[in-house]
């Protein structure tokens, strides 16, 4: 066992984590509530009005400082940063290629599995298809409880009836459906505390993220750009679900960006928010991405920049007022939503986002006011072959998607996509899923229709592309230079995973989940999971043992050391 | 998991959409008492609907043209849909089912369950197949060839049945034709005949994953020396499956080989002027076209 793992494993009060030293068992903090405790919360809970940081599980002061308890994975990215960096170290480039799977988890469940799971003490938390949660003993993988809603039969999810994965604080869990609506979940009994309709989803809305927490707050964006939405990010209060704030990611008449929408386009021009925000405690600042107006693939209708479509937004998360924000694809017509995590780095004096965005460019943007450094392709790029004068690329006239088709890198599906970058702090690289895939843009001039698609156009591969490939890639975030590249035999939606034991995890779509070293690209390990990987890996310590998970076909895979 | 269902399911937190749905179901069991039992999807509902074909279009653009093509008249990937028989049945109720379901054992994906596309309702599928007709030959064109005379050259002088099965009889190294007939356009077999390399055909498909593996070209040499040449059944990062010319399986590790090369040149030799007359290629063309026809 790893020494130096053993003296990072705080419990939830700060104390070592009863399980590394291997010696006296003792329940997770959760589990050891007195009565007295127990009386206590529950005179508190009255009194205060179920104030949930008082004597709950996971306190806003843990989501502020995860990388205290490395063994816990307390949100999507792993920490408000957004590094998806696991500081566990057990696990590492001398021992990575005795990896062995520990248990998997079958939701039974068809299409993507996309969640990342959270582990909090012991117990793992996680979403499956069709708006499943469960909980599950994190050391075997049985279920604690399992949780399913009951969906109507006309939601309009566009690309799949997935979930990204759960926010947790205090003693609740909190889930985004298919219907749009926001629920917490007794992180106990896995039974509904609250629901609250974010929006009536037969208007093409949908919920697939992971929510943020933010202080008493559970921020979530919507899904059904391809549906001719209007945009928004809201906040509910953990404790009753009372929505806080909402923001239209499409300003209303009189407000400022209103004027970038050409006459009514702006009710429908769809700028989505469906993928986790990050969070930085030091300025009060969250950080959000949105997606593609609406209709995604013609431009027709709505001239101008459509802001905030294709965003990067920086909130006030107490009031959801916007402080600044960063367009990538202005008018875009090619699908080139932003919703990639907005990574925060810091360097001395520098505070920073890193975004490799799905139109093919790295940005690196100062988060204090949205200034763009520069911006480097980081795959194959023909949308654009010009910059404005900040430096920010320029679509071609001549890119946009014609009657009879246009060939356009990257394609829809984009340079990268949802799926999860990460930061590495210890080898100071950005790690990225990179799709070598461009495709014919062909537009139709198709009318709105409430809660029906809303495309405008369609698009396909394009033969003389072929084979479609794809990369990891590991960039320098300073240059936007290429590091290295480890090649996928075709384009995948898996996410990276970076950890202290100097590796790097991914998927592909043939399968494998694979160990790579993170400094140099050398493959360490693979398993056969025997589905394309359609998520992002955390990790996570129990018992003073490292684990690895990953999502796959209708399995959570764990691995660990023998 | 994905069907799409006749009823929406009221929501129980509204009465009234409880009480509506009640008096919904308890009108149509009496229209169901009083009509013929015809099932609902039998035929589609909006069948001769020039709006709901126009709707369908979008949808299918959305939806079905990244493998299919523009104007259903398919692609690399998806069958030619303007063929009056279709593959998998050619009656409304066959084509609900492919588009909702999905074919099993093919690329063809269950109604929403990929990353293309979006779901569609039960209304879309049916706006789907109004477009679908109003595309579709009336009848498929009686091919111009001797397709006797084709079916000689195939197992004959022009050597397809060397790699080629038709209904069981033939070589294994390439596709399998039995169904190319009745699923590829005219245009995309005389394309395959005179530049096989120009598009790849598609071999395995593996339910999550996006692209099937293609037919491409591969050389080793083993460690110990030996050399072989054949085509990829599968390949990933790490392994490689593939048949040689012998029609020998051979699995591989590929860090294992003393060397790996892959193609997109074809192993099929392509068939000019000279190999094959235009007279022939339409002979030929005539038998694929008619093997398929059940």
């Amino acid at each position: 066992m790893n020494g130096a793992i053993e003296e990072r494993f705080l419990d939830s009060a700060g104390r070592p984590f009863a399980g590394a030293k291997g010696k006296k068992k003792r329940r997770p903090a959760s589990l050891r509530m007195t009565v007295v405790m127990r009386l206590a919360f529950l005179v508190s809970a009255i009194s205060v009005g179920f104030a949930l940081d008082v004597s709950a599980q996971v306190t806003l002061q843990r989501l502020l400082d995860s990388a205290k308890e490395p063994q816990n994975w307390l949100m999507y990215s792993g920490d408000y940063a957004g590094h998806r960096f696991s500081a566990l170290d057990q696990i590492n480039a001398s021992n990575a290629a005795m990896l062995v799977p520990k248990w998997a988890y079958q939701t039974m469940a068809g299409g993507k599995f996309e969640t990342t799971p959270l582990v909090v003490d012991g117990i793992l938390y996680g979403t499956g298809q069709d708006n499943r949660a469960f909980a599950l003993d994190a050391r075997s993988g049985r279920p604690i409880w399992q949780y399913q809603r009951a969906l109507a039969a006309d939601i309009r999810p566009c690309c799949g009836r997935v979930n990204r994965g759960l926010a947790i604080l205090g003693e609740r869990v909190f889930l985004g459906t298919l219907d749009a609506h926001v629920l917490a979940l007794d992180a106990k009994t896995g039974n509904v505390v609250w629901d609250a309709t974010a929006v009536d989803y037969r208007r093409g809305y949908s919920i697939t993220l992971a929510p943020l927490v933010i202080k008493n707050l559970v921020l979530i964006g919507v899904s059904g750009g391809e549906y001719g939405i209007r945009g928004f990010i809201d906040a509910y209060d953990a404790a009753t679900g009372e929505r806080k704030w909402r923001f239209y990611t499409i300003p209303g008449p009189g407000e400022p960006g209103h004027d970038s929408w050409e006459g009514d386009s702006w009710k429908i021009g769809g700028a989505p928010a469906w993928i986790t925000g990050t969070y930085d405690p030091a300025t009060n600042t969250t950080f959000w991405t949105t997606g593609n107006p609406s209709p995604s693939n013609r431009g027709e209708g709505r001239a101008g920049d459509n802001l905030y479509s294709n965003c990067l937004l920086a909130l006030d998360p107490d009031t959801g007022k916007l402080k600044w924000y960063f367009q990538f694809s202005k008018h875009d017509e090619h699908d080139y939503d932003a919703t990639q995590v907005p990574v925060m780095v810091d360097q001395g004096e520098r505070h920073l986002i890193l975004q490799a965005n799905r139109n093919g460019f790295f940005y690196l943007i100062d988060r204090s006011n949205g200034k763009l450094e520069f911006a480097n392709p980081f795959a194959k790029v023909t949308w654009s072959d010009s910059k404005d004068a900040s430096g920010a690329p320029i679509a071609r006239k001549d890119a946009s998607p014609t009657l009879e088709g246009n060939r356009v890198c990257p394609g829809a599906a984009g340079a990268t996509n949802w799926m999860s970058p990460t930061y590495d702090p210890q080898t100071q690289l950005f790690y990225v899923t990179a799709r070598e895939q461009c495709d014919v843009f062909s537009t139709a001039p198709q009318p709105y229709e409430a809660g029906h698609a809303y495309y405008g156009s369609a698009y396909f591969p394009n033969d003389d592309a072929a084979p479609f490939t794809g990369a990891l890639r590991a960039i320098d975030p300073n240059t936007g230079k290429l590091k290295w590249e480890w090649k996928h035999p075709s384009p995948t939606w898996a996410g990276v995973l970076s950890t202290a034991g100097g590796l790097v995890f991914t998927g592909d779509a043939e399968g494998n989940f694979i160990a790579l070293e993170a400094g140099s690209s050398k493959a360490l390990w693979h398993f056969q999971c025997g589905a394309s990987v359609y998520s992002s890996p955390m990790s996570f310590a129990i018992d003073g043992k490292q684990y690895v998970a990953v999502a796959a076909g209708s399995a959570l895979f764990t691995f660990g050391l023998p | 998991m994905h069907s799409a269902k006749n009823v929406g399911l009221p929501d129980p937190q509204k009465p009234r959409a409880w009480a509506a749905a009640f008096f919904t179901c308890a009108l149509l069991l009496m229209i169901g008492v009083l009509t013929a039992p015809l099932k609902a999807q039998d035929k589609n509902p909006l069948a001769g609907d020039p709006k709901a074909a126009k709707l369908g279009e979008f949808e299918f653009r959305a939806n079905c043209a990244f493998c299919h093509g523009l104007g259903a008249r398919g692609g690399g990937r998806g069958p030619d849909l303007t063929r009056a028989k279709k593959r998998h049945g050619s009656t409304d109720a066959d084509l609900f089912r492919t588009i909702n379901d999905g074919v099993p054992g093919t690329a063809m994906p269950p109604n929403g369950a990929t990353q293309q596309g979006v779901g569609m309702t039960e209304e879309e599928i049916w706006q789907v197949i109004s477009y679908i007709r109003s595309v579709e030959k009336k009848a498929d064109a009686a091919a111009v060839g001797n397709a006797a005379h084709g079916k000689e050259l195939f197992n004959g002088t022009a050597g397809c049945s060397m790699c080629h099965m038709i209904q069981g009889k033939g070589g294994r190294i390439g596709p399998d034709l039995s169904a190319t007939g009745s699923t590829r356009s005219t245009d995309y077999i005389v394309e395959s005949l005179r530049s096989p390399g120009r598009r790849l055909a598609q071999g395995i498909s593996e339910a999550m994953k996006e692209f099937s593996q293609e037919y491409e070209t591969v050389k080793v040499e083993t460690a110990g020396g030996q050399k072989f040449m054949g085509v990829v059944l599968n390949e990933d990062h790490f392994t490689l499956q593939m048949m040689d010319t012998r029609e020998q399986i051979h699995l591989f590790e590929k860090d294992k080989l003393r060397s790996f090369e892959k193609s997109r040149e074809s192993l099929m030799p392509a068939y000019d002027q000279k190999t094959l007359s235009d007279k022939d290629l339409q002979d030929l063309v005539a038998y694929l076209l008619g093997v398929g026809v059940q």
